[in-house]
């Protein structure tokens, strides 16, 4: 964990409600894909905790939806510098991944599985994305996944694009391992439909971000773990789901 | 040279700042970004008999200038505390520590405080009867004056540790509270725990937290806190730790000035994790600018006469 000041690089809209921004900073702290930092925003009291979409070198690249006060705050800011806390939680493991691995993502839960796809590819495994989203306006990034090398699959809840359906109608007949973010009922239906072990990430309202208020805590089979300090990403056998 | 240091029942310490329990858990976090030995002290996670996961999510929710949190005591219990947690907080932190005790029954309270009254290395216990977010426990303790009597004498008789009482804000008469647990025996008094809130969510139109209602802390309760620890220090003898949204060096003197001979600092560490550090760096200076040697002589001094 680290603490510092980013230079906003660039900001716009990807899709209507979806937004990216570029900044420049002191990364050293972020060790991995799937980690997430928290952004200080001016009058708003809580930091806003956003995963980490993209990193080279001192160039961090965060995608998020605007959905309340902080991030319409950030759709709307041009340049100037961040106050934030980088290298947050645990991020995904990379070792499990085997030769052809399987990544899901829904939504905003898509823009973490990039960095992942990116250094995947770059181990020269054979990456799969399955991304769903409700319609078609609301798409990003799957020309960017395709960029990589990756066998990318899309689906649209109302069929205007892709597959119709959720993520589970489009999954492949063979994968090595299985990496996953987004919505909670889509982990959970991918959790139903998966054929090997993986790595869920998960969202929850934070107070801190790295441990120390335990406003996040979830149960699991191996206890209980602060989503943003043990998690974002739990492993499969270890997801007790909430009833 | 300004003097910051200050005591606190009979242990000194080189400054007045305390992160606040709940709030800094058993400091590992903070000691990846600082020594946390510069501390004055630290209050560490409340402390049950028994593990407690503690509420179902949400448990946090933004207030203006402040959160709201409904966590319900989260902690592995005090046995695990004892035997997993102290060593490795021994390893970044070597001062006398504060241990903060919640509880269910008075036996309860006494059992967890026997236990870590035996421990080296912990200074004070905090024996908090104030948490608003747990059912049937804490503050059902904190705010009758007969019942925060009866945990401060059974706590009093079964340890030889100074005992900190925390006291609630979600009384009608905290003066009262606060004198009953004096006469009692505690040797000092912490001040304030959270403020009972809600907030509710326009688009599924039911409350955010989870719990229904949570704590409110944050730099919106700060003349809440100053307002008690003043009254407080006015009616009773012992120390108070004032605590209540301070973020900044000014906060811990107006604080003082209330009549506090220490602070603690809560959420404020969780927005940023350098914030202690920060106040104790400004404090000098700050001091400096308002004519202040030695932290000790302005305890009280808003107080009349």
């Amino acid at each position: 964990m680290k603490q510092g000041i980013f230079e906003i690089i660039s900001n716009g809209p990807l899709t209507e409600n979806v937004f990216k921004m570029a900044l420049c900073g002191d990364t050293s702290a972020i060790t991995g894909p799937g980690q997430f930092v928290n952004i200080k925003l001016d009058g708003l009291y809580l930091r806003r905790p956003i995963s980490v979409c993209d990193l080279e070198g001192d160039i961090l690249t965060l995608i998020y939806k605007v959905v309340g006060k902080g991030t319409e705050q950030m759709s709307k800011m041009k340049s100037g510098g961040l106050d934030i806390l980088s290298g947050l939680g645990n991020g995904y493991d990379m070792s499990a991944a085997g030769e052809n691995p399987l990544l899901i993502g829904g939504g905003v839960g898509v823009p973490p599985l990039y960095l992942l796809a990116k250094r995947l590819r770059a181990a020269g495994k054979s990456v799969a994305v399955v991304m769903g989203f409700n319609t078609s306006s609301e798409i990003f990034y799957e020309d960017e996944f395709k960029a990589l090398g990756c066998d990318v699959t899309v689906t649209t809840v109302d069929g205007s694009y892709g597959i119709k359906g959720f993520v589970t109608s489009a999954l492949p007949e063979k994968y090595s391992y299985v990496y996953t973010c987004g919505p909670e009922p889509m982990l959970k239906a991918v959790y139903g439909a998966i054929k090997t072990s993986g790595q869920f990430s998960f969202e929850e309202r934070m107070g801190c971000g790295f441990g120390a208020c335990m406003g996040c805590s979830c149960e699991t089979v191996t206890g209980y773990k602060r989503i943003c300090r043990d998690g974002p990403v739990l492993m499969k056998e270890e997801i007790k789901w909430r009833t | 040279m300004a003097d910051l240091r200050t005591n606190l029942c009979g242990i000194e310490l080189s400054n007045p700042v305390i992160p606040a329990s709940g709030t800094f858990g058993y400091g590992y976090e903070f000691a990846e970004l600082y020594d946390i030995n510069i501390l004055g002290t630290f209050s560490f996670k409340g402390t049950t008999k028994d593990p407690r996961f503690g509420n179902p999510g949400p448990r946090i929710a933004e207030t203006p200038s402040g959160m709201l949190n409904a966590v319900g005591l989260q902690n592995p219990g005090v046995d695990k505390v004892i035997s997993e947690e102290l060593p490795k907080l021994r390893k970044v932190f070597n001062k006398k520590v504060m241990a903060n005790v919640s509880g269910f029954s008075v036996e309860d309270y006494v059992y967890t405080c026997s236990r870590l009254d035996e421990c080296d290395g912990i200074g004070w216990l905090e024996v908090n009867i104030s948490c608003p977010n747990v059912h049937g426990g804490g503050i059902s303790f904190g705010t009758s004056p007969e019942a925060a009597e009866k945990v401060t004498k059974a706590v009093k008789n079964a340890v030889k540790k100074p005992v900190i009482v925390k006291l609630s804000p979600n009384v009608t008469d905290i003066v009262s509270v606060a004198k009953a647990c004096e006469d009692a025996g505690a040797d000092g008094l912490s001040l304030i725990n959270t403020l009972m809130g809600m907030r509710i969510n326009l688009k599924t139109r039911k409350p955010i937290i989870k719990n229904v209602t949570g704590g409110l802390s944050g730099p919106a309760i700060l003349p809440v806190a100053l307002r008690m620890v003043y009254q407080v220090t006015q009616a009773v003898s012992v120390p108070v730790v004032g605590m209540g949204g301070i973020s900044s060096a000014e906060d811990v003197i107006e604080m003082m000035l209330a009549g506090a001979c220490a602070v603690e600092v809560g959420a404020a560490n969780l927005i940023d994790p350098m914030a202690c550090k920060n106040i104790i760096d400004q404090l000098p200076a700050v001091m400096e600018k308002y004519g202040i040697k030695n932290l000790k002589d302005i305890i009280g001094g808003a107080h009349n006469g």
